[in-house]
């Protein structure tokens, strides 16, 4: 089969696969390690029924529409009412709610973000908790 | 008919998935043995269709042009519209795989009391062109999903596309344009009555097909949630050719996988190739020189040739007698 503008045509199929299969080249001999949780902070550590506000599943797929409800209720319609889960009180905000028990953002928050290259705007306004270098 | 084969193709590809990942609990199937199929078939198809289209002479210099050409020093030529050099085809090549040049020049024919008359029609080449750079950026932020640590470049192009804010998780921008653009795509060969006679099953398959991975993932990133670091562990998995099946992903995100192994594989047998396609397009990429060099057609075989000088030798005493003149005495 004789390939007419062979160099050309050779040059681009060389372009299409260094794209298109760079994932492949580009992860080889790299070893990828899914991001561990840390979840016994003192905090947590104290409870007794160690429970979120709502099922770990749910928490894992939905936390942010959480945090945006929460959001919306305090800052827009100043609703501060504090959410009752089997008796134990839970503020609505990030720094005092979540962050009161899950006070390791670098190994709890950041952990699956940076896995996923996901940059959440929380910290735009807030400020992140001082946390010892780990 | 076309549309509804097209239609429920596609519906059967999702059930199919969904009872495979569902009922028959076949993860390893769709999420691994699938994939890898698709990308080799994928890649081998394509560099198979690009061969055969380079083993293909070209007999004649046929680029289609639409400036004036280059011709006497003072005539003004073209040098993009009508290139006569190699830096001016790869500007046209460029504004016509980047920004759908000849589609601007779309025009729509009508008669109106009893002469024929043309109109602009863009809306063709806005709508293809929102969709297939809408298409890109989404390729290409998926890359998150496939590299360890994502390259800045990467994002920031995910940045500029949630720049709106809206919601969480961010809106992406290139996902409505996408749905949009896809759904124009698809009534347009429905509407227009001479589009419609020509469309084809094979137009309008990789439409649903398209219009079932966006909607699948927008579904699974705005609604109906998936366990994505368990995704990015998947794909990880894919990549680095030890793949793992991570529990909990939901369904949603197999049925994504399947179309797109479905695209992927169907890629190479279908109209979809234009993405190779339009860079061997002899009527684009040929600079229009033929006043200038000589094509010679590569179907030539090799003629027997008499030439004047072997007629001349032939019938040199004949002519002489004749009082014909000759070149060599």
């Amino acid at each position: 089969m004789k390939i007419y503008n062979g160099g050309k045509i050779l040059l681009g199929l060389i372009i299409f696969g260094a794209l298109f299969a760079s994932p492949f080249y580009l992860n080889m001999g790299k070893v990828s390690a899914k991001p561990e949780l840390k979840i016994d902070t003192p905090e947590i550590q104290k409870l007794e029924d160690k429970k979120c506000v709502e099922p770990k599943e749910f928490m894992r797929a939905e936390h942010m529409q959480i945090l945006n409800s929460w959001r919306d209720a305090v800052v827009r319609n100043g609703d501060r009412e504090q959410i009752i889960i089997s008796g134990h009180k839970y503020e609505k905000s990030l720094q005092n709610g979540c962050m009161k028990c899950h006070s390791n953002k670098k190994d709890f928050c950041d952990k699956c973000h940076n896995y996923m290259a996901v940059k959440p705007y929380c910290w735009d306004c807030h400020i992140a908790p001082k946390e010892k270098k780990s | 008919m076309s549309i509804l084969f097209s239609f429920f193709a596609v519906i059967a590809l999702v059930v199919a998935a969904y009872a495979g990942v569902k009922i028959a609990n076949l993860q390893f199937l769709f999420g691994v043995i699938i994939p890898y199929i698709a990308i080799a078939l994928f890649i081998l198809g394509f560099i198979y269709r690009v061969l055969k289209w380079g083993s293909s002479p070209v007999p004649f210099r046929i680029p289609t042009t639409c400036g004036q050409q280059k011709s006497l020093p003072w005539l003004k030529q073209n040098k993009i519209e009508n290139p006569s050099s190699t830096a001016g085809v790869i500007i046209r090549m460029a504004l016509e795989v980047l920004l759908f040049r000849s589609l601007f020049r779309n025009l729509k024919t009508q008669l109106r009391d009893g002469k024929l008359v043309y109109g602009e029609a863009k809306w063709l080449w806005l709508a293809g062109l929102a969709f297939h750079w809408s298409f890109l950026i989404i390729f290409v932020r998926h890359f998150r999903l496939f590299l360890q640590n994502t390259p800045s470049f990467i994002k920031t192009i995910e940045g500029l596309d949630s720049f709106l804010q809206v919601g969480v998780p961010l809106l992406y921008m290139t996902d409505v344009v996408l749905l949009g653009t896809v759904t124009y795509l698809f009534l347009r060969r429905v509407f227009i009555p001479q589009v419609k006679y020509m469309s084809l099953a094979a137009d309008y398959f990789p439409l649903f097909l398209i219009l079932g991975i966006t909607a699948s993932g927008v579904l699974m990133r705005y609604f109906y949630k998936v366990h994505i670091v368990g995704v990015k562990e998947l794909a990880m998995g894919l990549v680095s050719l030890n793949p793992v099946i991570p529990q909990g992903i939901g369904v949603i995100f197999y049925i994504h996988l399947f179309l797109i192994s479905i695209l992927l594989a169907y890629f190479p047998l279908s109209k979809l190739m234009h993405m190779g396609g339009v860079f061997l397009s002899p009527t684009r990429n040929m600079a229009n020189n033929s006043r200038m060099v000589r094509h010679i057609n590569p179907w030539n075989y090799p003629v027997h040739v008499h030439t004047y000088e072997e007629y001349e030798n032939d019938f040199r005493k004949k002519m002489k007698k004749a009082g014909i003149p000759v070149e060599k005495e």
